[in-house]
């Protein structure tokens, strides 16, 4: 029973790193079909971000205030991640709007310059984050143990993702945002600023993928080359939950995450990993559009 | 709507294809056979080779770039500060030694290339480099066509011995058998394997469960996952199912921090079972956190802490050169006197010659940061001293065991009854 309750745990914890590093790319890849490799770039930037702060903590901050670093770290994660999105939408990506293998070889290339300008500043051997104290330890459930940092990247997910619900759902901007996805010319016929949005759209996605870099931190390394072991999965996930649907990354996050763990307790971690390929394309031969079908209608 | 899913599906399959392409290299790199390309090699030989008027060149070919820069960066660092140590002393024969550094960039293809055109082109005296066991593997033939040398600094599984390569990193009974002894002797019985999913964590624990099975000792489980995995999840649950006494770790690169961060994460301290890693030396520990692997062992044969007078200097003198913060490691001291070996062979043979410094490098010791190393002539390994160590929370490790004197290497495991079956299964 324990054994059962653990796999299942671990497999929505793992959906949780799914869908928070997907998230962001739900945004620029499912909304605005931009296919953007430097994604995982945009997670580094976020684990060293998380990274530097912890540093100016240590050095200049009383040691008692030392795990608020992890706190304040995720907001500037954000920003930074996002406004070097939108420096990127606004250099390069909006030039290549129509046409998507072109932005996915430009956006490679800007991920490897971003990964060695990394290499550059902070050397390429990985550096050390010391997971705050309040998420070290986990929860005990009898003999079961929940680790805290596991608890706190599923809460995070679940706000990261009520946050975009609000946002696309709930403010004039999102409905924006919405509208120049759906139908361009009729959005611009109506007074909206399609570039403005575009930028802010993109700017969005990136930051998420900078949260997810800072969450990514208790984890596991935190390296020049840490976008690279994330960027498939954030495809994947994006790809079977439905291009273009935002919620289709969440049932896609979850159920590539139970799966796979499951797959993984019962035979081993690299055969639960082509078991999991299997499925899924299986599963887009059955339902090439993803779990979640996005109606719209635009003339494709 | 249709072509545009279609679309999606084809990037979808290109990056599952470049990920697998990815992993799949690591192997296809290791289908060389090392005694058939040794016949083959050919007797070319130049007296003048590597020497140009004044300077002798010599080739460096580490990965700069790729994942692999992580750990190689640093050993090219040791090598680079050991040829301006002799460079200062008067260089070699009279000679400066001038490097030529090449990037093998963390792709096996490349280091063969780069090695080629290392003998080729700028035609070394000898070449110091490589990491991963596939990068040696592709390098292999290249310097045995060619007959040129090869100083490979980093442990590894063994069952190879190429009269053009000298292998200053450990063999595995300089590593991983005694490590395997002394936890029996002191940690309990019951073993867990975990390691990345490539050659040498399955070569290494073929050997481990051979000698384990000989021990009388028990086996409860064994698992291997994809370089890169960042996911423990499961496999932390599967050890936590059988409970052994002991891990032993042979993970490579990052996944070391992945698994040591969510063991923690999980409950798991070193009081409650010993992890022993064989991948994981100073430089890592960086990364991981010295607070998520404190309590935990090693098995290499050097420490930064290692105390000899020529360890003293060689830390100094590394911190010196690149930053205070910078720390020493097996691989990177392998590294380094590897440079000093050759030179010593260099001015021994009185000439670059291959064939004569490989006859003149014959039983010639050196003293190491580790303490006396010599070469062994018949298999080109050279004798180490073999340490187990403890992480300390200031990420240092302390020595808790060393070997009286340093270990005769035995790449074939040949001195070991239980591993005949296996040398001749996996040397073939």
């Amino acid at each position: 029973m324990n054994e059962i309750i653990l796999t299942l745990f671990n497999g929505v914890s793992l959906g949780s790193i799914l869908l928070l590093i997907a998230l962001g790319l739900a945004i620029t890849f499912g909304l605005m079909n931009v296919i953007n490799m430097a994604h995982g770039e945009l997670i580094m930037i976020g684990a060293y971000i998380t990274y530097v702060i912890q540093n100016i903590f240590i050095n200049y901050a009383p040691p008692e205030y030392f795990d608020l670093y992890f706190i304040i770290s995720i907001p500037v994660a954000l920003i930074v991640a996002a406004s070097i999105g939108m420096l990127l939408e606004v250099s390069l990506i909006r030039h290549l709007y129509k046409r998507p293998l072109d932005s996915l070889l430009a956006t490679w290339g800007v991920g490897l310059i971003l990964q060695q300008t990394a290499r550059s500043i902070f050397g390429a051997p990985n550096v050390g984050v010391t997971s705050p104290s309040f998420l070290s330890g986990g929860l005990e459930l009898g003999s079961l143990i929940l680790p805290y940092s596991r608890l706190f990247i599923l809460g995070l997910s679940i706000i990261c993702l009520i946050s975009i619900y609000i946002y696309f759902f709930r403010t004039a901007s999102g409905r924006r945002v919405r509208a120049v996805m759906q139908n361009r010319q009729m959005a611009e016929c109506l007074g909206v600023s399609t570039r403005k949005v575009d930028m802010l759209t993109f700017a969005i996605g990136s930051g998420f993928a900078g949260v997810a870099g800072c969450a990514l931190t208790l984890l596991g390394a935190i390296g020049p080359t840490i976008g690279t072991s994330y960027i498939i999965d954030a495809f994947m996930v994006v790809v079977v939950g439905g291009v273009g649907a935002l919620f289709g990354a969440v049932s896609g996050a979850f159920g590539i995450g139970i799966l796979n763990t499951v797959f993984e307790y019962v035979t081993n971690a690299t055969l639960g990993k082509v078991l999991i390929f299997i499925v899924i394309i299986a599963f887009l031969q059955w339902r090439p559009s993803g779990l979640v079908m996005s109606r719209s209608r635009s003339l494709d | 709507m249709r072509k545009q899913n279609f679309f999606y599906l084809l990037i979808l399959g290109l990056l599952a294809s470049f990920m697998v392409a990815c992993s799949a290299a690591d192997n296809a790199a290791n289908a060389t056979d090392p005694e058939e390309e040794a016949v083959d090699a050919t007797e070319e030989s130049d007296s003048n080779e590597g020497s140009d008027g004044d300077t002798i060149k010599v080739g460096i070919l580490h990965s700069l770039s790729g994942t692999m820069a992580i750990s190689e960066t640093s050993v090219q660092q040791a090598e680079l500060l050991a040829i301006k140590e002799i460079n200062e002393n008067g260089g070699v024969l009279g000679k400066q030694l001038e490097p030529v550094i090449e990037d093998g960039a963390s792709d096996w293809p490349t280091f063969a290339e780069k090695a080629n055109k290392l003998l080729q082109q700028d035609e070394v005296a000898t070449i110091f480099g490589g990491w991963t066991s596939a990068s040696r593997k592709a390098m292999l033939p290249v310097v045995e066509e060619h007959n040129g040398l090869l100083f490979y600094p980093v442990q590894y599984e063994g069952m190879e011995a190429s009269p053009n390569i000298f292998y200053t990193g450990a063999a595995p009974n300089q590593q991983i058998v005694p490590a395997v002894d002394w936890l029996l002797e002191n940690r309990g019985d019951s073993f867990f394997l975990l390691g990345s999913d490539y050659v040498f964590p399955r070569t290494a624990n073929a050997a481990i469960r051979a000698q384990l099975d000989n021990e009388g000792a028990e086996l409860v489980g064994e698992e291997y996952t994809p370089l890169g995995h960042t996911d423990y999840n499961t496999v932390i649950a599967k050890i936590k199912n059988e409970n052994p006494d002991v891990i032993f770790n042979t993970l490579n690169g990052d996944s070391n921090v992945a698994f040591f961060k969510q063991l923690k994460d999980a409950g798991i301290s070193s009081d409650d079972m010993t992890v022993l890693s064989v991948s994981v030396a100073e430089e890592e520990i960086k990364g991981i956190g010295a607070d998520v692997i404190e309590g935990h062992l090693t098995s290499w044969n050097y420490y930064q802490t290692t105390d000899t007078p020529e360890n003293e200097e060689f830390v100094a003198n590394y911190q010196e050169e690149y930053g205070e913060d910078a720390v020493t490691a097996d691989p990177i001291e392998a590294g380094y006197f590897g440079v000093y070996l050759w030179a010593q062979a260099v001015e021994e043979a009185g000439t670059t010659n291959v064939d004569e410094v490989r006859e003149a490098a014959k039983g010639i010791s050196y003293e190491a940061p580790n303490g006396t190393v010599t070469i062994d002539g018949d298999n080109q390994h050279v004798y180490k001293t073999v340490r187990i160590g403890e992480v300390q929370s200031d990420g240092m490790i302390s020595e808790l065991w060393q070997t009286e004197e340093p270990v005769k290497p035995d790449p074939y495991l040949d001195e070991y009854d239980w591993a005949s079956d296996l040398s001749e299964s996996l040397a073939e």
